[in-house]
């Protein structure tokens, strides 16, 4: 590989890393103030214009706590487990395309950190393995709350990844790609998949929910029957990573509903937007820079729609969640793919 | 740069396959063998089979580790658990006298065997990749591929019928 490329690649996944925390930061404010609209309040307002500096007194706090380890945790394990949470929740973002190609000085440059020919599978790796951060955590903390969060994370991930996995093969089917380029690009203008698979994109929203361990399957952390859950006792900086990660992975749960049902990067009229610009050139930088700002509004919105539901619905009951993951999610999700099946046959 | 990392991968993994078997705490042994797969799944990358190094590590480290740890979690196994198992110094002599032998039978086994090197003319880089595995997959071998999906099919089944409620039982 060239020099050139090289150091673009640094620097975009720099970039990309920068732009994931400042999401995953500022959505806890945008939590709090979605919560506050919700339930009628104000909100935080008090650091800097509109509570804007708020996250950054919150880091502050959280870095000045007291460090805690319990006496008889397993200390090693203790330290790794939001680690590995923190860690995992920032690799699945290397392979969503958050934009198409720029053209700068005849170089082509996509926006897309790597482009592997799994890059679905890769993401559904890297999901898998966030609950280890979750298990590790919680059975090393050695208290009876924890362990019970730590193991109703590990059931209810592996649940509902069934189900995921079952309405992504839907999705493959249809475009034939395990490539999240070639997925985006088979969306061109306004032929988004939500308009194909509405069903698997409602499973998959779900099973999203669950493997975020947001409400109303936010169990793990179920504050009236476990106090805390798995970070139970979690203090300082290590409970803010295992808060921080929770949003990191929401944002890249929404980058990837955005990409897989929601068109990634494109709009509808972006071909007659790049006609209407007599050199190509130009007309391909505007499309795929108001294509960047349509995938992160899309992002936005998704995260908004976690935030909304969460001050909406009240949490499941477990044998509820189980219920639902096992006996309503698979086999709709087995039926959303004999149905795929039976309209590829239909109408190709 | 390729063999040395060849090399690095294969060190790691022997070292972390032999820590899961010295770990006295099952919980490490199971973190041991985590890393075990992830490095086998590096081996993968190495031979360019992207697409059995993302499901090794789905399958492996996403879904079966984690329900080994699940029930070594319920298990509460721990060191102290773990020393009460006494070994006599019999054992340890037979241990290390079938060790030894098997050791040796291996060291005969290698000596006679020819590895079989890869023919440059007829080697295709794309052999891992996804289409091509996908093409073989129904193709070559869709029978062994399919009766292999119907026996996934009845062992999900066995699981379903062992965890069933029985008549009567109550579990909330």
């Amino acid at each position: 590989m060239e020099s050139v490329e090289l150091i673009y690649k640094a620097v975009y996944i720099l970039v990309i890393f920068g732009i994931t925390l400042l999401i995953a930061t500022y959505s806890t404010y945008a939590e709090r103030k979605v919560a506050a609209f919700i339930q009628d309040r104000v909100g935080p307002n008090r650091a800097g214009p509109f509570g804007l500096m708020q996250p950054l007194a919150d880091a502050g706090k959280m870095f000045f706590k007291e460090e805690f380890i319990p006496a008889k945790s397993n200390r090693m394990l203790f330290i790794i487990g939001p680690g590995i949470a923190m860690i995992v929740a920032c690799m699945s973002s290397a392979v969503i395309p958050f934009g198409d190609m720029l053209i700068i000085g005849g170089r082509e440059i996509y926006l897309q950190a790597i482009e592997v020919n799994i890059g679905m599978l890769y993401i559904f790796g890297v999901v898998s393995l966030g609950v280890y951060g979750l298990m590790i955590g919680g059975w090393a903390s050695n208290n009876k709350f924890s362990l019970l969060g730590a193991i109703r994370a590990a059931s209810q991930n592996i649940s509902y990844e069934l189900a995921m996995g079952m309405s992504i093969i839907a999705i493959l089917m249809m475009t034939g790609s395990l490539s999240l380029r070639e997925i985006a690009e088979q969306q061109a203008g306004f032929n988004w998949n939500i308009w194909y698979q509405p069903l698997g994109f409602i499973i998959f929203l779900t099973c999203s929910f669950a493997e975020t361990n947001r409400t109303p399957f936010d169990l793990p952390e179920c504050e009236t029957e476990l106090i805390g859950g798995y970070h139970t006792e979690y203090s300082s900086m290590k409970l803010g990573l295992y808060l921080f990660a929770e949003y990191i992975n929401i944002f890249v749960a929404s980058a990837v509903m955005a990409t897989l049902y929601f068109g990634a990067y494109n709009f509808p009229f972006m071909e007659n937007l790049r006609e209407a610009f007599s050199d190509p050139v130009v007309g391909n930088n505007v499309v795929t820079l108001i294509g960047v700002a349509v995938m992160f509004a899309k992002i936005f919105f998704f995260i908004f729609f976690f935030m909304w539901v969460r001050w909406t619905l009240p949490r499941f009951r477990y044998d509820q969640l189980m219920k639902l993951g096992w006996q309503i999610l698979i086999p709709l999700a087995i039926l959303n793919i004999l149905l795929t099946g039976g309209g590829i046959l239909l109408f190709d | 740069m390729t063999e040395s990392l060849f090399y690095f991968l294969a060190s790691l993994t022997l070292l972390c396959a032999l820590m899961v078997v010295i770990s006295r705490n099952p919980v490490h042994s199971v973190l041991f063998l985590i890393i075990t797969f992830f490095t086998i799944s590096g081996h993968y990358i190495l031979l360019n089979a992207q697409f059995l190094a993302a499901v090794n590590i789905i399958v492996y480290a996403g879904a079966i580790m984690v329900l080994f740890l699940f029930v070594i979690m319920f298990l509460n196994m721990n060191k102290d658990s773990e020393s009460r198992v006494k070994t006599s110094t019999l054992s340890k002599f037979a241990g290390t006298i079938a060790g030894g032998l098997l050791f040796v039978i291996m060291v005969a086994a290698v000596k006679d065997t020819t590895i079989a090197g890869y023919n440059a003319d007829t080697f295709t880089s794309q052999t891992g990749m996804v289409e091509t595995l996908g093409a073989v997959l129904f193709t070559q071998y869709l029978l062994p591929f399919e009766l292999a999906s119907v026996l996934f099919l009845v062992a999900m089944v066995g699981a379903v019928m062992l965890g069933k409620k029985e008549a009567g039982e109550q579990h909330f």
